[in-house]
């Protein structure tokens, strides 16, 4: 069986410099992904999963190693990508709908087919911000809109050219801990209607936990894939889940595998 | 009154406390008017000479607009340029601040042997001194997208044209109208030192005749008409500005 994406062995040094040096971002990461699978992963900051989200969308190239995506080798920008950061960064000039509408002017095949399809693209917009609960700001400037819902529409923004793959860098890190939980179940139903893949990179053990299918720690700078965890809690689930037991024990191992990262080497004895 | 009432009236209240004051200083102390007239005089002369005025003034204002067009035209490119190409930046910006330190009055001169006593020599100085601000500020625009952003678009296999074009330009555009605001006052101060020497027409040329045979009324009335042109200027700009570009003015009430 063949797999979404293959990372084989993927190490990567931001130039020639380092990589003379030996010094790499991210280090011998190998990972597989099956279609429409769901991962998260949680590590310090500067642990490189930035990097990596670099590598998987083709905006950076392995310096060793190989990364299939759809089965084919990444050679360049993938376009079947969709990305929402920590800030939504919606454009200001823009309205909602305008902003969600942008990556359909410029990823084919709609980019060719935008003037005369408009009307289509904007019926299509609208039910995708509907389904995340903001009809009625369509027309509205991102500045008119709280922090949440800034956030929704960026993530529609990833999703309206219905990528294969959705990747989140941090998305909820600078919502308050309400609005984010909200958010969590937005993304799960938008996931569970249309199976994209989703890399999710976050600091929030229990938003990983509570998403993901499979839950990667990666390690301090240089960058490695320290333990690859199965949640195998069932779906759909819902957020009292988040309170169970079994959920919190998950979250506890998590946990542990962060903090034996954290103590700095050499001072153990 | 309302808040807002009184800080619109205010620059006009100003003026008129500071024309008083002026007026009742040069009256109190018996000031000569050959040595610094009066408002009352200034506005005397004006209407005395309104004809003469306006034929300079329509030749200053015209020949500022040539050269700041020319200044918006060739400032909005090199800015285009600069902001978007790192290699660029680095080579033209230590040039570009060297010559924009220089006295632009000190071209006038080599302008006058290149292209005579006229028109040239002040579109080409409103020109010289007007276009930096306008170049700075289309090149800071560009230079600072948000990497996050950039990152979105070129995932989408967005070449850098269809990031600078979608993004980098409109995100410039409150750069752009604040740097015109700017650029065109500096026109209007390249013309008149132009003017001047370098030619035999506009406010420039009227101030010199005017100062030279003691007719201080008349050369006082030449600088307001200079400060009102530029200031109605300014405030078009303003006007335009705020039309087009409200998402950058949130914070002054539209939302």
């Amino acid at each position: 069986m063949t797999s979404f994406v293959d990372f084989r062995n993927v190490w990567l040094a931001y130039n020639d410099e380092l990589l003379a040096k030996r010094q790499f971002a991210v280090e011998d990461i190998s990972l597989q992904m099956q279609q429409g699978e769901f991962i998260a992963i949680v590590g310090p900051s500067g642990c490189g999963k930035s990097t990596f989200m670099k590598l998987a969308t083709g905006l950076k190239m392995p310096s060793q190693g190989s990364i299939l995506i759809d089965g084919r080798e990444v050679s360049g920008p993938l376009k079947i990508t969709g990305m929402a950061f920590q800030a939504p960064s919606l454009l200001p000039w823009r309205t909602t709908l305008d902003n969600v509408l942008l990556p359909l002017e410029i990823v084919e095949p709609y980019r060719s087919r935008f003037r005369k399809e408009r009307a289509a693209y904007a019926d299509k917009a609208r039910k995708l911000l509907q389904s995340v609960g903001l009809a009625g700001y369509e027309d509205k400037f991102p500045w008119q809109l709280s922090g949440g819902m800034q956030q929704r529409a960026s993530i529609c923004r990833a999703l309206i050219h219905e990528p294969k793959m959705l990747l989140l860098d941090e998305p909820f890190g600078a919502l308050d801990a309400f609005t984010r939980e909200e958010l969590w179940c937005i993304l799960r139903d938008l996931w569970t209607v249309q199976k994209f893949n989703v890399i999710l990179v976050t600091h929030d053990l229990r938003e990983a936990v509570f998403l993901a299918d499979t839950v990667y720690v990666m390690s301090r700078s240089p960058g490695r894939m320290l333990v690859q965890r199965q949640i195998e809690l069932p779906r759909p689930r819902e957020l009292e889940l988040t309170y169970t037991k079994e959920f919190t024990d998950i979250v506890l191992e998590l946990r542990e595998h962060i903090g034996a990262i954290r103590k700095p080497a050499g001072v153990t004895a | 009154m309302t808040p807002k009432q009184r800080e619109q009236l205010s620059p006009w209240l100003l003026l008129i406390g500071v024309l008083l004051l002026w007026e009742l200083a040069c009256r109190g102390f018996n000031v000569s008017e050959f040595i610094f007239p009066s408002p009352s005089r200034i506005a005397a002369q004006t209407i005395e000479f309104h004809s003469v005025i306006a034929g300079h003034a329509w030749r200053t204002f015209w020949v500022t607009m040539v050269g700041f067009g020319i200044s918006i035209v060739v400032g909005t490119l090199l800015g285009f340029l600069i902001g978007s190409s790192r290699l660029a930046y680095a080579a033209m910006y230590p040039l570009m601040t060297a010559f924009n330190a220089l006295p632009k009055a000190a071209f006038v001169p080599i302008l006058v042997v290149w292209f005579g006593i006229g028109v040239g020599p002040a579109v080409l100085t409103a020109f010289l001194i007007s276009f930096f601000p306008i170049t700075v500020n289309i090149a800071t625009g560009l230079a600072t997208l948000e990497p996050e952003l950039e990152d979105v678009l070129r995932v989408l296999g967005a070449k850098r044209w269809d990031v600078l074009i979608k993004v980098g330009l409109p995100r410039s555009m409150p750069y752009f109208y604040g740097s015109l605001k700017v650029a065109i006052t500096l026109a209007f101060v390249g013309t008149t030192v132009s003017e001047m020497t370098a030619a035999n027409e506009g406010i420039g040329y009227l101030l010199i005749s005017a100062g030279s045979s003691m007719q201080m009324g008349l050369a006082f009335a030449g600088l307001v008409v200079v400060g009102a042109m530029a200031m109605a200027m300014y405030e078009l700009f303003a006007v335009i500005e705020k039309r087009t570009t409200a998402w950058a003015h949130r914070r002054s009430g539209a939302a």
